[in-house]
């Protein structure tokens, strides 16, 4: 895993992972709802892209498409050079286990593990040592190395969702999903993870997706797609706290206009 | 509240259902057990009253030897032709059908081995023609004295057919008839029950049954036309006097029938203790399931409490909920009951060729099906219910908040009833009475509940124990932290596990113990090189041929000979065994029987030797004289000469020869042979068993043999005792399905997450599994700690009674752990599934 990783290009050469003409249909008939129309994308290696866009254009759905946990009902994703298309469960159960880590917005850690077991866990359910040094490196980042033994009901919020961002790194993955995972959190912990997750990018190159309706939060992003209706409707580039809430505005009037047309 | 709690109801299906099963099963067994023995207490009615139906007035002797249904069975006295003559001297009398029946008329089959019997009685006969049902079905009635008719069954059984040549063993050794006939009972049957009957002509039968000449078992007597039955009957008891019953046919028709109900209540009171272990296993079902319940609707009731709910509108709903499962289960468990009432006496008629009566719906069944059912799920409710109440409304706003509950007073509380359990065990067994059982059932009971009340506080440190067996991998060491999550949960699931097993084991331990007591003191005491008995049926121990001792003797190799006859009879008033043998002195040898007082020389005609602990109770000393009879004798005084202290094997009155006239069968049952220095017990012993080839019955066998085909019957008495526990083991096993799925259930979010990061399906199940066998294996391993203790007490309180050597069946210990392990697996298949099937975004999808 450790060479998987050192091998790895540097930032921006190539796409961690891609959609291509990704549809997503849920139900049929009267009660069908599509979530996703043909939405392409790739997010590059070694950069950290934010996903924006009202409640139900279907952030969640892409994210989850992307990272094997839901099948695309038509359209190509790959995840390094792994094609999701046609993958069964065993395969992508192994895709999420080698490839992919995960930070949600809560309900991250098993509460019958203390927070060093809980980071290991992914390590140890495929069976593998973690590096030691990356391993030291990750903890004393996230600065969790005086609450290993504590378990999750002994960790306050913030704390929580740092013992997840640590596992979702220690093993480092192809990529890091994670749904509004400040969702939950107070500013001043929230911009905590959100340094910790953008220092994960620039200092070890770690690509990370991440889903937020902070425009905040954007702002730490090297590049911020924003979706409605179950489509990609713009993008920005270094994105700024008040660039990103001028676009939402923008896009906010869009539609409407539209509609009435 | 009402709709609230049928919404509730309809919320927890799956759990619902398990324990509502549990119960269900329980009252089945309860209420089957109540039609079976209804079913077939009517085709018993039926059979006998048209046994009876051409029979107005039954006329028999007071038993000859009467003696308690514990004790077996009576001694029929005899009927003189003299009586037969003073009833048909009876004005209204229009004829008299002496009758001669008597169990014991061994056929040997085509195969020439004895037609056995497994219980049902071997009659021989008298033939009286075509009359009280019989019926021929093939050649004729017996004529001449070397002739017999059989009946279909024996028929059937035996594969002989008429003009065979057939040899019939009875009260004498064998001789040989020709069958002559075969017949049936009307309505198509093959016999009355499942017996075996042999006719003779009456002189043979009177002569080999009843060994007394013109005597008869009973007279059946038809009433002139227009004379009352009852009339009759007054009439000829009065021409009788005393010593005789007398009984109108529908009379005698009842009571026989009331002998064979006898014996079904007992059946069914065996049956109904089954099922009261089922149902007491049920119970912890159906308090964890309810238990469960009222913690996941902590929010709920706390939110009903704060809109102004009372507690005890709070405890109704819970019980509401409690009546509506007992009630559903209650009538299901009476159907199915009803189904497997008719299903077993179907079974047992067409194995006893009886004529069902029909199935019919005894009130019992129905009464015990709904107080049973419904009572168990409201006892067993109440403590949730309770536990509801006293949820605070502020519970309501807190975030699920439910601290670990300390087990300190559990823990108090089920060691004081763990020893109060113990010692009304130790103190049942200690004494004697009426209040004994009750005591020990109590006891049991007490004790039961006493440990699963420990089990929470056990569970912990057993668990963590158990699951190190499991932490090699992943998904291992998560199953092993998520059965300690909740010690409570875990520990009364395992608790009703235990209680199977307990009772399974502790019932083994008994046994062992005894087989082993008995087999030690054996092998110390038994000296003779071969042992010659037979296999009969019970209550009829087979014999050979008296004349055979004296060529048994001569044979090379043989040094001596003792033969052992035994028979019921009356001693100083009390029914007894009576043995005779005919050589005291080798017997004392052969069984290391020691004198206590007085000599043990062969007993004189006249004399006796007796069991010291027999003669204490009794307060006999050597020099006194007791009164004896035999079946076929008179009161005679015998003069107590010894006495010796008893073993397991000789413990009462030991006489000579002299009383083997007044028996029913005088002939040896036992034959107990002793080789000379360097002889070839090969030879010697093909050398007996060619003398006995006359006696089928008899075996001859080394002491080792002897001991191994006599014990294992207990074996054969384990196996049942097993199976009929199974129940209250599946039901167990439904505790465990119950607990995981719901594990299950409540994880799904953590399930989900760990299938997010990676855990295989394959690996999820795994994880449930071990779960599970981590349970189970606990219940295993307590219901055995518990059995061993249970056994341990009653072979310590049997002491006296000759169990010496405790002895713990650990290679079946192994078994049952092992059992439990895979029970375990069995548990979780469904609940392993299921976590294996969760989708894993509706899992990760934040409400
Ligand atoms: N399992 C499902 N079945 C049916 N429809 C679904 C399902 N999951 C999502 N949807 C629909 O798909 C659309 C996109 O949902 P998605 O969860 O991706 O939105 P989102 O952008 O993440 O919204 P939010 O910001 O509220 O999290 C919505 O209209 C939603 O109702
Ligand atoms: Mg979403």
């Amino acid at each position: 895993m450790t060479s998987q990783v050192s091998d790895a290009p540097a930032a921006g050469a190539g796409a961690a992972a891609r959609a291509a003409d990704l549809w997503k249909v849920y139900g049929s008939g009267e009660a069908q709802v599509i979530a996703l129309r043909g939405v392409n994308v790739e997010l590059e290696r070694g950069r950290f892209t934010a996903i924006m866009g009202p409640s139900g254009s279907g952030k969640s759905t892409l994210m989850h498409c992307l990272a094997g946990l839901d099948t695309a009902t038509r359209g190509q994703i790959s995840v390094g050079d792994t094609a999701l298309t046609g993958l069964d469960d065993g395969g992508l159960t192994r895709l999420r286990r080698e490839k992919v880590g995960f930070i949600f917005q809560q309900f991250n850690l098993l509460p019958t593990l203390t927070a060093e077991e809980n980071i290991l866990l992914p390590l140890a359910i495929a069976g593998r040592k973690p590096d030691p040094e990356w391993y030291r490196t990750v903890i004393t980042t996230v600065g969790l190395a005086d609450r290993l033994t504590h378990r999750p009901s002994q960790l306050s919020g913030g704390q929580q969702q740092r013992v997840a961002c640590a596992r979702a790194l220690v093993s480092r993955p192809e990529v890091i999903f994670a749904d509004e995972p400040t969702g939950n959190l107070d500013s001043r912990s929230g911009a905590e993870i959100l340094n910790f997750l953008r220092r994960s990018v620039t200092e070890h190159g770690q690509t990370i997706v991440m889903v937020t309706h902070d425009a905040n939060a954007a702002s730490h992003a090297d590049r911020v797609i924003f979706l409605a209706d179950g489509q990609i409707v713009d993008e920005l580039t270094a994105p700024t706290a008040d660039a990103v809430l001028d676009r939402i505005k923008r896009l906010d009037a869009a539609p409407v206009a539209g509609a009435a047309e | 509240m009402l709709r609230a709690t049928v919404k509730s109801l309809l919320a927890r299906k799956l759990r619902l259902v398990l324990s509502g099963l549990a119960v269900l099963l329980g009252v089945m067994f309860v209420s089957g057990s109540f039609v079976l023995t209804d079913a077939l207490g009517r085709s018993f009615d039926n059979m006998f009253s048209s046994a009876m139906a051409e029979t107005d007035v039954l006329v028999a002797a007071d038993p000859a030897i009467d003696v308690s249904e514990l004790e077996g069975e009576a001694v029929p006295g005899l009927l003189r032709s003299a009586d037969r003559d003073t009833v048909a001297a009876v004005p209204g009398v229009a004829g008299v059908v002496g009758e001669v029946q008597a169990d014991g008329a061994r056929v040997i089959g085509a195969d020439g081995k004895v037609v056995t019997s497994f219980g049902p009685p071997r009659f021989g006969a008298n033939w009286t023609g075509e009359t009280g049902g019989l019926e021929l079905r093939e050649g004729r009635g017996p004529s001449a004295d070397d002739e017999i008719a059989i009946n279909v069954t024996l028929a059937e059984l035996s594969k002989l057919k008429v003009g065979d040549r057939v040899g019939v063993l009875t009260t004498k050794p064998k001789q040989m008839f020709t069958l002559v006939g075969v017949f049936g009972y009307e309505g198509g049957l093959p016999g009355r029950g499942p017996v075996h009957e042999v006719r003779f002509t009456e002189p043979v039968a009177q002569e080999l049954m009843l060994g007394t000449p013109g005597a008869y078992t009973s007279l059946s007597v038809t009433a002139a036309p227009g004379t009352d039955p009852a009339a009759l009957r007054d009439a000829i008891r009065g021409a009788l006097g005393d010593g005789y019953q007398v009984q109108t046919g529908a009379e005698a028709a009842a009571a026989i029938a009331d002998g064979f109900k006898e014996a079904l209540s007992f059946f069914n009171n065996i049956l109904l203790g089954f099922a009261g272990v089922a149902l007491f296993v049920g119970t912890f079902l159906i308090l964890n399931t309810f238990s469960i319940i009222v913690a996941q609707r902590t929010k709920e009731l706390a939110l009903s409490r704060a809109l102004g709910a009372s507690r005890r509108q709070v405890i109704g709903s819970v019980m509401v909920e409690a009546l509506v499962i007992g009630l559903v289960a209650a009538v299901l468990g009476l159907a199915a009951g009803v189904g497997v009432g008719a299903l077993l006496a179907e079974v047992a008629a067409s194995f006893s060729s009886l004529v069902l009566a029909g199935i019919g719906l005894p009130l019992a069944a129905v009464i015990s099906a709904f107080v049973v059912g419904i009572g168990v799920t409201m006892i067993a409710a109440l403590l949730p219910a309770v536990r509801a109440s006293r949820v605070p409304p502020v519970a309501a706003l807190q975030e699920v908040a439910t601290p670990d509950r300390p087990l300190t007073k559990l823990t108090v509380s089920g060691t004081v009833l763990g020893a109060l359990g113990t010692g009304a065990i130790a103190y049942g067994l200690a004494t004697d009475g009426d209040a004994v059982l009750w005591l020990l059932l109590g006891g049991v009971l007490a004790a039961f509940v006493g440990v699963a009340l420990l089990s929470p506080a056990l569970a912990r440190p057993a668990v963590s124990v158990l699951g190190r067996l499991f932490s090699w991998s992943v998904p291992g060491k998560l199953g092993r932290l998520n059965s300690g999550r909740n010690p409570r949960r875990t520990a009364i699931t395992a608790a009703a596990l235990m209680v199977g097993v307990a009772l399974i084991t502790g019932v083994n331990t008994i046994i062992t113990s005894a087989d082993r007591s008995l087999r030690g003191d054996a092998t110390d005491a038994f000296q003779a090189d071969l042992i010659i008995s037979g296999q009969g049926s019970p209550g009829m121990l087979p014999t050979f041929d008296e004349a055979l001792l004296p060529k048994m003797r001569e044979l090379a190799g043989v040094r001596s000979v003792a033969a052992e006859y035994n028979e019921q009879a009356v001693i100083d008033g009390e029914p007894r065994m009576a043995t005779a043998v005919t050589d005291l002195p080798t017997v004392v040898q052969d069984f290391s029987l020691v004198a206590a007082a007085g000599v043990l020389s062969q007993p004189a005609p006249g004399e006796v030797v007796v069991g010291e602990s027999y003669a204490a109770d009794s307060g006999l000393a050597v020099g006194d004289t007791v009164t004896a009879r035999l079946p076929r004798g008179e009161p005679t005084t015998f003069r107590i000469i010894g006495m010796y202290q008893a073993t397991p094997f000789y413990g009462g009155f030991i006489f000579g020869p002299d009383i083997v006239p007044g028996m029913r069968t005088p002939a040896p049952s036992f034959a107990y042979v002793r080789l000379a220095d360097g002889a070839d017990a090969a030879a010697a012993r093909k050398g007996l068993e060619a003398l006995l080839v006359d006696s089928p019955e008899m075996l001859v066998e080394d002491t080792g043999q002897f001991l191994d085909r006599e014990l294992g019957e207990s074996a054969q008495l384990l196996l049942m005792i097993q199976v009929l526990l199974g129940l209250a083991i599946l039901i167990a096993v439904l505790g465990v399905i119950n607990t995981l799925a719901l594990s299950v259930l409540e994880r799904t979010r953590e399930l989900g997450l760990l299938r997010a990061i990676g855990l295989s399906r394959a690996a999820t199940m795994r994880m449930v599994t071990v779960e599970a066998v981590v349970i189970t294996v606990f219940g295993a391993l307590l219901g055995v700690a518990v059995g061993i203790g249970l056994g341990a007490a009653v072979v310590q309180g049997l002491a006296d009674e000759g169990l010496k050597e405790l002895a713990i069946p650990w290679s079946q210990v192994g078994v049952y752990l092992v059992l439990g392990a895979l029970v375990g697996v069995l548990a979780a298949v469904l609940p392993a599934t299921r976590a294996a099937r969760i989708n894993v975004l509706s899992a990760i999808a934040h409400d």
